[in-house]
């Protein structure tokens, strides 16, 4: 181990970070016009099922917050030396837990909420339906988000980018993107 | 310590924030969906087209930035006091110039995307826009979460878990609202 100071300093750069984030914010920033223009096409049967469009940006959202909290908290657990690239890792395991956890709390309330701002907004569809699309697709997020998050966070390091810089940017457009074609996906299966 | 947390002890702290962005971002949706969002949408072509990578963009800029004071934090290599501090002004700095940049990018990739399908769209309102929709955003969420994550730490808290939340909610809401104050702002200077 030499010192660490001068990398340390170096990590801290100005030059560095922006080096490291510009070209990844544009390429992802080009991703989510095109994805933008993707949600287009799903029109019409969101505006046929209103909690269906109240889903959509609440649980891109959640599975975001949970992105960011699984990357940050992997980011430091890295510096500090307590992560380890195993299934058995215990600080791995503890963040695996709960972000199912919050998954499975949130993603139930978010099922309730969508149901009663679509009956209010005149839809039809049943609370149980409601509740099954939100559970399976936000549990599916959940699983992305956990494993995006780790090779994320693996590769970064491997190639010498600083983990904090790209993995929050990239797993949250991850879920984004993927966000939207889960949720279709399940619609079209439960409806 | 840091690092050695129980999912138990996650749970606990992200709970509470992650309820409190849901509500925030069912009541951004709202906004979005009233009626003035919409006059001010049809107003401005190209505003829906960059809406999601604006905010996308904010949640990754200012996340890279809370992750990196984190760390910074638990490795004990920056303090949790509001002093210039070498390591936390780059960090700030770079955040702002990475925010910047990407939000004048956005509204010229915007552009031409108009142009290519023959929208028609002003390069000056879109990029204009941006940049006060983008300032006004960096000089918010700079100072709430540098507040958040100093104050949080000092009393026990894991800025690793509320930071995420933090960002969505502030940019979900004020993304929004600071669109409508740069649609104002390019209106009255053209």
């Amino acid at each position: 181990m030499t010192d660490p100071s001068p990398t340390a300093i170096d990590e801290w750069s100005i030059r560095r970070i922006v080096r490291t984030m510009i070209p990844l914010l544009a390429a992802l920033s080009v991703l989510q016009l095109v994805s933008g223009t993707v949600l287009e096409t799903y029109e019409e049967v969101l505006l046929r099922y209103p909690a269906l469009l109240v889903l959509v940006p609440v649980q891109i959202g959640t599975a975001g917050n949970l992105a960011s909290i699984t990357c940050s908290r992997l980011t430091t657990q890295l510096y500090l030396g307590t992560y380890e690239f195993s299934p058995s890792n215990p600080a791995l395991r503890a963040n695996a837990v709960a972000v199912f956890g919050l998954a499975a709390t949130v993603f139930g309330a978010v099922g309730v909420a969508a149901w009663a701002i679509g009956v209010a907004l005149g839809g039809s569809l049943a609370l149980g339906l409601v509740l099954l699309i939100s559970l399976v697709s936000g549990m599916l997020l959940a699983v992305l988000v956990v494993v995006a998050s780790v090779v994320a966070v693996e590769v970064s390091y491997r190639v010498g980018l600083n983990p904090d810089d790209t993995t929050i940017p990239v797993v949250t457009n991850l879920c984004d993107i993927a966000g939207v074609l889960i949720l279709f996906a399940v619609v079209s299966v439960v409806l | 310590m840091p690092g050695h947390d129980s999912a138990r002890e996650i749970y606990r702290q992200a709970l509470p924030v992650i309820g409190v962005s849901l509500i925030a971002g069912l009541f951004a949706g709202t906004v979005l969906g009233s009626e003035t969002m919409r006059a001010n949408i049809a107003e401005v072509p190209g505003l829906l087209l960059l809406l999601p990578a604006f905010l996308a963009t904010r949640g990754g800029v200012y996340g890279s930035l809370g992750a990196r004071l984190s760390t910074g934090l638990h490795q004990g290599i920056i303090e949790p006091r509001f002093r210039l501090d070498r390591r936390l002004t780059n960090a700030i700095v770079a955040s702002f110039l990475n925010g910047m940049t990407v939000s004048v990018f956005i509204a010229v990739v915007t552009y031409l995307t108009l142009v290519l399908f023959g929208d028609g769209g002003s390069l000056f309102q879109l990029v204009g826009v941006m940049v006060v929709a983008g300032l006004l955003s960096a000089v918010l969420m700079i100072t709430v979460l540098i507040v958040v994550i100093f104050v949080g730490y000092r009393r026990g808290l894991d800025p690793d878990n509320v930071i995420g939340p933090v960002v969505t909610t502030l940019g979900d809401v004020f993304g929004v609202f600071f669109l409508l104050v740069g649609v104002a702002a390019v209106r009255a200077v053209s």
